[in-house]
């Protein structure tokens, strides 16, 4: 059977640690797997289609006279192709998923099983209104809810992701300041910001200017207002910051920009530490994004795409984009054109309403927790972080002193004079069973180390994890004294299908299209080490 | 003597009569780590101090590179938009980044000399 092909093929055995190589290649029950493609076997076909009648080609001479490159295969080939990649993903629903910013949380079951009611999942956009009376109503109520717990009086639903969400808020903005005839050119982000808030006010056509953190983390109030004049269109803030740290200096910020006349966005994707706690209108944000796949659950990995709504202050709120949902005589009416009432609106974004299954995932997940359960989202999330910052405190550094927020931030000061890197430190973790938290961001600080464990994880779960970076903070800190040296760290991670990724390679020359190998010779003078391993420079080890 | 001048942001300059110049310090390539992509300014375009003039990415992060001095752009090192490991090998000689025609040559005086810059490159970490 073809699959033996798989199980023999001809790559070459991985480097396993103590030098133990295996016949196959194979690590247990790992399977080396390779392309679809590589496992070509002509002939093969997983449907029986039958015999065409005869016909005649009316192409005149234009028909393909080659093969077209599908690989021949049969069905259990593709099932087990298909499964063994899934086997090496990770995700939260195989354990801590510690990325700050991005989060990951659990996705509960019922989401999954509200989206997948038919009245739900067999609908069509382009249906008659008449025929979606119940998925307009629940747009509409999700709507409502992310107006209470923002205190804004609209949200615009169909940006599909978070940086969508940016970019429908500075559009909004812009048409806000040209409705009253206000030409301004500037929008400002503090150091600590997401890259995607300056790519979207670039986007929107405006220069960006950076406001640098305080000693605490946070904006520093005084540069901002040096910043401030009449050529600000907004300010871009995330709160709490990317430092984790809640910018308890956010009503002053809010009247500084009102005073300039500019617009305040916020940027929601830490919406998670404050959900059910704060409502943002009260801290003068005029528009601001909320990821419906962080704060209310289906993360990346976690099932479906992305999901940004923009709740928008009264001022912004006629140009929010189309669609709107209004209630009519009929009931839920659709205005998708940008006449009438919504002469003002910037237009459409995408195509249709928005991720229909997010909507009907948020919903679900606000409904089952209620007001109170998501109050104690945020005070859980919130204490999570504090936990695992008191747990580690004296073994990694803490980057700014006090309580954080959602998420914890420590910089590389306790691996210094050890030899190893944030980077190092983070691959040791995979080894040790962990997914590695955020590395390198923000860029505030040094070597950073962001965990964001969300108000999933246990005290079980959170003990665990914290013994790990405990002992590997130790193992670090040995070598100082002359135990053991950086080398294990920089050997990390030994156990997974791949050890180091050649990120320099994959972007300096990317291989962004599959070929087949030519059939004689293997290895290339790129990479001798990896003679065997050959054709994708992003497989072989970084460090040499 | 060595004229070089170093800024807080890790760029150094060094005057050649009316022109400066202007690269990333080997100390900003270290922590930048392998640089993969350069963005120049085109020739002929003014810069003012303190501006964006250049981009620089790594496999870790993308960072600016800001005009040190106010001038116009003379010459920009193409060689590096081919081959950004030149950044890495010698941030201070071959990966030089581009070449400003001084507007205001006293901006240089108050920058950082070689040992200023070392000991504030020592408090960094």
């Amino acid at each position: 059977m073809s699959d033996w092909s798989q199980a023999l093929s001809s790559r070459p055995a991985m480097d396993a640690p103590g030098g133990m190589a295996t016949i196959s290649g194979n690590r247990g029950l790992q399977i080396e797997e390779k392309l679809l493609f590589e496992q070509d076997s002509p002939g093969h076909c997983g449907v029986d289609l039958p015999e065409p009648p005869p016909f005649g080609a009316r192409l005149g001479g234009l028909e393909r006279r080659g093969p077209i490159g599908l690989p021949g295969l049969s069905e259990p080939q593709i099932v087990r192709h298909f499964t063994r990649l899934s086997q090496k993903n990770y995700a939260i629903d195989s354990g801590l998923y510690p990325l700050g910013s991005c989060t990951m949380k659990h996705n509960p079951r019922l989401n999954e099983k509200m989206a997948r009611l038919p009245g739900f999942a067999d609908l069509h956009p382009l249906q008659p209104e008449g025929t979606v009376q119940g998925a307009l109503e629940l747009v509409d109520s999700l709507a409502h809810w992310l107006k209470v717990l923002t205190g804004m009086p609209a949200v615009a639903l169909s940006p599909a992701a978070g940086a969508h969400g940016e970019l429908c808020g500075i559009m909004a903005i812009r048409a806000a300041l040209e409705a009253r005839g206000d030409r301004r050119g500037r929008i400002l982000v503090p150091e600590s910001a997401h890259g995607t808030n300056p790519a979207t006010a670039s986007a929107c056509g405006y220069t960006i200017e950076s406001i640098p953190a305080n000693e605490r983390g946070r904006v520093d109030l005084a540069a901002l207002q040096a910043k401030l004049g009449p050529d600000v269109a907004a300010l871009m803030l995330t709160n709490p910051n990317t430092c984790g740290l809640f910018e308890d200096e956010i009503i002053e910020i809010a009247a500084a920009v009102h005073r300039a006349g500019a617009f305040f966005y916020c940027d929601g994707a830490n919406f998670n530490a404050i959900v059910g706690r704060v409502r943002p209108a009260e801290l003068g944000i005029d528009a601001l994004h909320i990821n419906l796949h962080k704060t209310f659950s289906t993360p990346h990995g976690g099932g479906g795409p992305g999901s940004g709504p923009v709740a928008l202050a009264a001022e912004l709120a006629p140009h929010a984009p189309l669609p709107w949902i209004v209630h009519g005589p009929e009931g839920f009416a659709l205005v998708e054109h940008p006449d009438g009432p919504a002469a003002r609106s910037i237009g459409r974004l995408k195509g249709f309403h928005g991720q229909m299954g997010m909507f009907i995932r948020a919903l679900a997940y606000m409904m089952s927790h209620g007001a109170d359960g998501l109050r104690q989202v945020a005070e859980d999330a919130v204490l999570n972080a504090n936990y695992l910052r008191v747990k580690l405190a004296d073994a990694l550094s803490v980057a700014f002193p006090g309580i954080c927020m959602h998420e914890v931030l420590f910089d590389d000061r306790f691996l210094k004079d050890t030899g190893v890197t944030t980077l190092d430190f983070a691959k040791a973790l995979i080894d040790e069973g962990f997914h590695p938290m955020t590395m390198y961001f923000p860029l505030v600080v040094h070597g950073a180390l962001l965990i964001e464990p969300t108000e999933t994880e246990s005290k079980a779960a959170l003990d665990q994890f914290v013994g790990v970076l405990r002992g590997l903070a130790e193992r670090a800190q040995s070598i100082k004294k002359g135990a053991g040296d950086a080398a294990f760290f920089r050997a990390a991670p030994q156990f997974t299908p791949r050890r180091r990724l050649d990120e320099t390679g994959a972007a300096r020359k990317p291989v962004l299209r599959w070929r087949p190998e030519a059939p004689a010779s293997t290895g290339s003078a790129d990479a001798p080490r990896d003679a065997g391993r050959n054709r994708a420079p992003s497989l072989v080890d970084e460090r040499s | 003597m060595n004229t070089t001048r170093f800024t807080r942001d890790h760029e150094w300059v060094r005057p050649e009569g009316d022109v400066a110049v202007i690269g990333i310090t080997d100390y900003a390539q270290s922590q930048l780590g392998d640089v993969v992509y350069v963005e120049l300014p085109e020739i002929g375009r003014t810069v003012e101090q303190g501006k964006e003039a250049a981009v620089v990415e790594s496999a870790k992060a993308a960072s600016e590179v800001y005009a040190p001095v106010s001038g116009e752009i003379v010459a920009v090192n193409d060689a590096i938009v081919g081959d950004p490991a030149k950044v890495n090998a010698d941030a201070m000689g071959e990966g030089w980044f581009i070449k400003i025609r001084l507007a205001n040559p006293t901006e240089l005086d108050a920058m950082m000399d070689e040992a200023a810059y070392q000991e504030f490159v020592a408090e960094q970490h």
